[in-house]
């Protein structure tokens, strides 16, 4: 742990970087916010944001005085700073700012910052470096929180987004009475399998269906895993006593079945959902025949 | 001694489950069952589970020995009535009962021995 005694000034009262900070708090913020806006990387958030979101965290980084925890951000004394900064974060990844553009509001405050110190202690190399390390350090552990920060906020968003697609994926459809169709769209992977066929049963068990179509036109890729959930669903709808025909099978997924040694073995399958329906319908005991039309007449 | 009671109706064996297997239970059941089979000549078995809630992987072994040991003896098995959670239980066990029947409810099952016994004789 490195440990940088705080700075005592001249005049005995001890200092270090941050009091600077608050002396010169206009004339940092100042830079700071034109070094962010000359880097080009905020052009969508107002400037007026920007400098107000730079405001408070200079109020914040002046915050903890006890010089002893400056160097550990993980101290009760940064909380604040540290919530400051995961609101940041996460408001700007769900802005869809990149990382860079996110971590650049910390860095971006370096150089302002440097500046300042080696104006103020100019005649003090010692000094110079010893400030100039303590903010870096600082600085940098800050960064990386919010680069945790956001990776958590974009984290966030795609799980809610996973949660959005799965609520979606699964519409059961009452085709005829006793028929039920089962259209999948998109990848099939083992959490969604497992609702497509809990949803699927239990449609079974309200209607009292007796086949089940399952039409896969909207998966776009058929592997062994695939084919595998396919299986399970089918011979779990067979258990429960119904049907289960496969539709919507194209020439490349029957290829890839076929080359990839997957056995769909007593599942009946039908290239569209209506050659499916039309088993369907004559298993059930039903068949289709054109009336005659009353139009003409 | 708790037993799960088996029901002649005709030329089949009805027997509904109407409470939580345990594997005692499932044991005493096989081996009645086949005893009846076996005294009474049946042709068919209809197993209702509709009321079993959960199963093991000792239960589905004894579902599907039961319904294969009374295919030997010349009867064949319908069950009938599964729940989604027992289905999905199974399959995930890897016990896909392959050569047993399946029907959604008794009346299904009724028709599909009718027809099963009437295209063997």
């Amino acid at each position: 742990m490195l440990s940088i005694s705080p700075l005592v000034s001249p005049t005995g009262s001890s200092t270090d970087f941050r009091q600077l900070l608050i002396q010169q708090r206009r004339e940092v913020l100042d830079a700071w916010v034109e070094e962010q806006l000359k880097q080009g990387r905020v052009e969508s958030l107002p400037a007026a944001e920007l400098r107000e979101q730079c405001d408070q965290f200079l109020s914040l980084l002046a915050g903890p005085a006890n010089s002893d925890s400056i160097l550990d951000v993980n101290d009760p004394a940064w909380m604040p700073a540290r919530a400051f900064l995961a609101d940041l974060s996460r408001s700007r990844a769900r802005l869809g700012f990149s990382p860079s553009e996110t971590a650049s509001f910390v860095f971006a405050l370096k150089r302002p910052l440097f500046a300042l110190l080696r104006r103020e202690f100019s005649g003090n190399a010692q000094q110079l470096a010893d400030q100039t390390w303590l903010a870096t350090e600082l600085l940098d552990q800050l960064g990386l929180l919010t680069m945790e920060e956001y990776q958590r906020g974009r984290e966030e968003v795609i799980r809610s987004q996973q949660h959005e697609m799965l609520e979606l994926s699964t519409p059961v459809l009452m085709l005829w009475d006793g028929v039920l169709a089962l259209p999948l769209i998109g990848t099939l992977d083992s959490a969604r399998t497992q609702i497509v066929m809990e949803t699927l049963l239990q449609r079974i068990v309200e209607t009292g269906a007796q086949i089940a179509i399952i039409d896969i036109t909207g998966v776009p890729t058929v592997d062994t895993m695939t084919a595998q959930h396919l299986l399970k669903t089918v011979t779990a709808t067979r258990l429960m006593g119904a049907e289960c025909i496969i539709s919507g099978i194209r020439p490349q997924i029957a290829a890839t079945i076929v080359h990839l040694g997957v056995d769909l073995g007593v599942v009946t399958t039908k290239a569209t959902l209506a050659d499916a329906f039309r088993v369907a319908l004559s298993r059930s005991g039903r068949t289709v025949t054109h009336g005659s039309s009353d139009i003409s007449e | 001694m708790e037993r799960i009671p088996i029901i002649r109706m005709g030329r089949c064996l009805l027997v509904t489950i109407q409470v939580d297997m345990y594997d005692q239970l499932a044991m005493t059941l096989q081996h009645d069952l086949t005893e009846q089979i076996a005294r009474q000549g049946s042709e068919g078995v209809l197993l209702d589970i509709s009321a079993l809630e959960v199963v093991d992987s000792f239960i589905g072994r004894m579902i599907a020995n039961t319904a294969a040991m009374a295919r030997v003896l010349g009867a064949d098995t319908v069950l009938v009535g599964m729940q989604p959670a027992v289905a999905i239980t199974l399959v995930e066990l890897g016990l896909s009962l392959p050569g047993i029947i399946t029907a959604r409810n008794v009346e299904m099952g009724m028709a599909l021995l009718d027809r099963v016994a009437t295209s063997r004789s």
